[in-house]
């Protein structure tokens, strides 16, 4: 079969791939993709899209549930787990196909097979058709990440989970056991804690929700408590152990170990970069802790060979991903788009309630040497909270002292995925406390709450 | 219809001026007579005082914006009845039609993103800011603004990554970063050879006087054709007389400066043909001998003139050269205090300078530097004796005045200082 040469070839249509892809054909590059399983990754397959679907079911169970309370009678809500589930797989295949669509758009050739590095700047794909050689000045790897597997929990295709088995779980499990407490694990939790299951989070360092500032995440794990959830912290699984009607999980605590009955086991301790059979090795390309090694601008140590997302250094967010992917594509271009900046990247994680960040923590500020002026507005405060029943949560903002540099912002509650894009905006555009302040909020929105966090930094909050 | 207050020229040599403050907000009532702004002129810091009544509608330069054209329109005022609201929201457009664009800014602009504005003698005749070529407005951030006024840099000197040549953050800190101090790329002086930065320095940011003194001297001593006469002159007689006159004095006490000062004005009159200064394509001859004094104050220098010198008694002389001296120290001097003369006096003999070499102060025709008065061995008569002297040279402008006529003035000066007596006539 003869070679077929392009400006541009792209191993993986995940967030950052494909995303890559357009971007180089808008760019007038002549741009083509590999991709083995599924068009839009584990984002839209496995990963972000459809436990947003399964999470709004939970939460329309909730709100059910509760109806009462806003004035609405009803008869029992029951959870019907399999058809949530498909629910949530059809967003995924809608999502899927459309990806495949917009690469059509953009002229970007679909490869579908698995793409290997043979050699510089060529690609052998592999597929049920057979085998097929791509030239390219420029590839780009973005071969994304899957679930860490710690020795001893296993998927085992029943009670033993990653997130891929509990994202298409056929029963709700009677008592089920987290293990790692970072977005993935409290969103699974939440879940299944809302649609009955007794939950367990276990989670080695001393808090809840690591990466987050820690007065938020104390408030994530007094609301978890009070869901009926149990959180062990400084606590590590020493063993799984299968027996008749589920698993005897040992943790091991400070006050020592630990037995816990459970039915079911999500193990939720991060991912790995997939960085196998795809002939780094053979061309040589650096690595780092498991993870491509990738300059500022998203080159390997090969300089036509580029690395993006969570095949790379973290944080393993699709947007991250997304915006390597544009940014290495105008690099290739010949253009110069500026390297990403890791403090500006937001953060969301969705259970109940929500938690959205960006920036650095109040500690991690201060670690760093600002002196911080940090303000802080509760959903308490807030009219449209009260309205929609949601009156716990938190709009946490820290700022430079000396400049009025927005550092960071930490938010708990209702709706506050959908928020934190007004701060990164901010952050982004480099404002100040000044220009915050001067900014008018709608009323009545949640939003104003992110007015008043600002104005309560500096001694002004007015609600409260 | 809404007042216009223009920038003032508050001296004939002023193109441009730093808006220090703003003594009047948006919506305060204004009266004839009151202090609308401070401007820091090339010299001093100046009161702008309100001619007309009304009701102060909008600033249309920003405190602390540093080269506001002379004549470029810095705020309106409201008169009775008048809404400030629609003169305010009118402001920008008309703007951009006045003078110079470059000369006016809009309230959005911090004072560091200005340019040091199109040096015109006719403000009418500058080229508008819609052509563009003159505008080095820079868009920045609110953050790279904030950063920048707190390590005093200056946005026209930074290169912007953002979109649009916007400057960001990562600019400010690359500035930072680099040695290279952006103040003298500013002035375009050449980078000062210096091995102090291995070690620890200190930016000092020019002030109006310090860039006043940078330029005028630099200029004088690159166009004028300097040359010296240096005198010793003796100084007995006049200390007596000095002390005589004194001992009849109260209060205050009459100094040599005042007797130099009296001296040269006295010499100038003699000698019209040096009192005069140059103007380029032609030489204007003053009629009074109106004498400039330097006067050293913290940052730098004045020099205030004491006008017809050559008709004034030595008491008021002596007055007039302490008020002067105290409201230089004050910063306080009006322009009319500080501008025109035909030389001036440099005296660092309190500091022991036996003698030395001043820089002529445009557009003056010289400059008397003045040295210690000391004890000297003399010989007179073939007689090894001793003589109060003080040596003087006069730096002259050989455009205005030659070789000879520089030391007849010189000779005149000397024949009052060492002829008291002469001073009284």
């Amino acid at each position: 079969m003869s070679e077929q040469e392009f400006d541009f070839l792209v191993i993986g249509a995940g967030p950052g791939g494909y995303v890559s892809a357009i971007r180089a054909a808008q760019l007038g590059l002549k741009a083509a993709i590999v991709e083995k399983e599924h068009y839009g990754g584990i984002c839209l397959n496995w990963g972000c899209i459809p436990t947003k679907a399964l999470l709004r079911s939970a939460e329309v169970l909730e709100l059910v549930r509760h109806s009462e309370r806003y004035g609405v009678k009803q008869t029992t809500a029951v959870a019907d787990l399999p058809a949530m589930v498909k629910r949530s797989r059809d967003v995924a295949k809608q999502l899927n196909s459309g990806v495949q669509h917009l690469l059509k758009k953009n002229k970007v050739t679909t490869f579908n097979g698995h793409g290997k590095l043979v050699g510089k700047q060529l690609v052998e794909v592999t597929s049920e058709k057979g085998v097929s050689k791509i030239r390219a000045k420029n590839i780009v790897v973005a071969t994304g990440a899957r679930a860490r597997i710690l020795p001893g929990m296993e998927p085992d295709g029943s009670r033993i989970m990653s997130y891929r088995e509990a994202m298409i779980g056929e029963q709700i499990p009677d008592h089920l056991v987290v293990v790692g407490t970072g977005a993935i694990g409290v969103e699974f939790a939440s879940f299944y804690r809302s649609l009955g299951a007794a939950v367990t989070l276990v989670e080695m360092v001393d808090r809840i929700l690591p990466a987050e500032d820690a007065e938020i995440a104390q408030m994530a794990a007094k609301s978890f408590t009070k869901a009926g959830m149990k959180i062990m912290t400084g606590a590590k699984v020493s063993s799984v152990e299968k027996v008749d009607q589920g698993l005897k999980v040992t943790v091991q605590t400070a006050d020592g170990p630990k037995v816990l009955d459970a039915s079911h086991l999500l193990s939720a301790v991060g991912v790995v970069a997939n960085i196998e059979d795809i002939g780094l090795e053979t061309l040589g390309v650096k690595l780092e802790r498991g993870c491509i090694q990738a300059n500022a601008h998203g080159q390997t140590n090969l300089s036509w060979l580029y690395a993006i997302g969570d095949v790379t250094a973290g944080p393993w967010l699709a947007h991250k991903a997304s915006h390597e992917g544009v940014m290495v594509a105008e690099h290739a271009a010949g253009l110069h788009p500026h390297s990403l900046d890791k403090s500006r990247i937001p953060g969301c994680t969705y259970a109940h309630p929500q938690v959205a960040s960006i920036g650095l923590s109040e500690q991690k500020a201060k670690e760093e040497g600002y002196e911080v002026r940090v303000g802080r507005f509760p959903f308490m405060g807030n009219g449209k909270a009260l309205a929609l029943g949601e009156a716990e949560g938190l709009v946490k903002t820290v700022f430079d002292a000396k400049t009025g540099e927005l550092l960071g912002a930490h938010m708990i509650g209702a709706e506050v995925t959908e928020l934190i894009q007004g701060f990164a905006v901010a952050i982004g555009l480099e404002t100040t406390e000044e220009d915050l302040m001067n900014i008018i909020f709608p009323h009545p929105t949640l939003s104003e709450m992110m007015h008043e966090s600002v104005l309560s930094a500096y001694g002004r909050a007015i609600h409260i | 219809m809404a007042i216009d207050i223009l920038m003032p020229a508050l001296s004939p040599t002023m193109e441009s001026g730093k808006l220090a403050r703003w003594c009047k907000q948006p919506g305060e009532k204004v009266s004839a007579g009151d202090i609308l702004a401070e401007i820091e002129t090339d010299k001093a810091t100046m009161e702008v005082e309100a001619v007309d009544e009304g009701i102060m509608a909008v600033h249309l330069v920003d405190e602390g914006t540093d080269g506001v054209a002379v004549n470029s329109v810095i705020a309106r005022l409201a008169e009775d009845g008048e809404d400030i609201e629609v003169i305010a929201s009118s402001a920008s457009p008309k703007q951009d039609n006045a003078v110079s664009g470059d000369q006016t800014k809009d309230n959005n602009m911090s004072a560091h993103a200005l340019e040091t504005p199109e040096v015109s003698a006719e403000p009418a005749h500058v080229v508008p800011h819609q052509t563009g070529q003159t505008s080095k407005r820079r868009k920045a951030s609110p953050l790279a603004r904030r950063l920048a006024a707190l390590h005093n840099l200056e946005l026209v000197n930074i290169e912007g990554s953002g979109p649009g040549g916007r400057i960001v953050k990562r600019d400010i800190d690359k500035a930072l970063a680099q040695p290279k101090s952006p103040v003298s790329q500013a002035t375009q002086s050449p980078e000062p050879v210096t091995t102090a930065q291995a070690g620890e320095t200190t930016k000092i940011p020019l002030d109006g006087m310090r860039k006043t003194i940078a330029a005028r001297l630099s200029e004088a001593k690159r166009e004028i054709p300097h040359f010296y006469l240096t005198l010793d002159c003796q100084l007995d007689d006049l200390l007596t007389a000095r002390k005589a006159l004194n001992s009849r004095m109260d209060d205050a006490k009459i100094s040599v400066n005042d007797f130099i000062i009296k001296a040269l004005g006295l010499a100038l009159r003699d000698v019209p043909e040096a009192n005069a200064q140059w103007a380029g394509d032609h030489i204007v001859r003053l009629h009074t001998s109106d004498v400039a004094v330097a006067v050293a104050i913290e940052g730098g220098l004045f020099t205030p003139v004491l006008r017809d010198v050559q008709t004034k008694g030595l008491k008021e002389i002596s007055s007039e050269m302490k008020y002067l001296a105290d409201l230089a120290r004050k910063r306080r001097l009006t322009p009319d205090q500080y501008t025109g003369g035909s030389t001036s006096i440099s005296n660092l003999g309190m500091f022991g300078i036996k003698n030395f070499q001043a820089v002529i102060n445009p557009p003056h025709a010289s400059i008397l530097a003045v040295g210690a008065g000391e004890e000297r061995v003399v010989s007179r008569g073939g007689q090894i004796t001793s003589a109060n002297m003080m040596s003087v040279t006069l730096s002259c402008d050989h455009r205005v005045v030659d070789g000879a006529l520089g030391a007849e003035l010189l000779q005149a000066f000397k024949h009052y200082i060492e002829n008291p007596v002469a001073l009284a006539l």
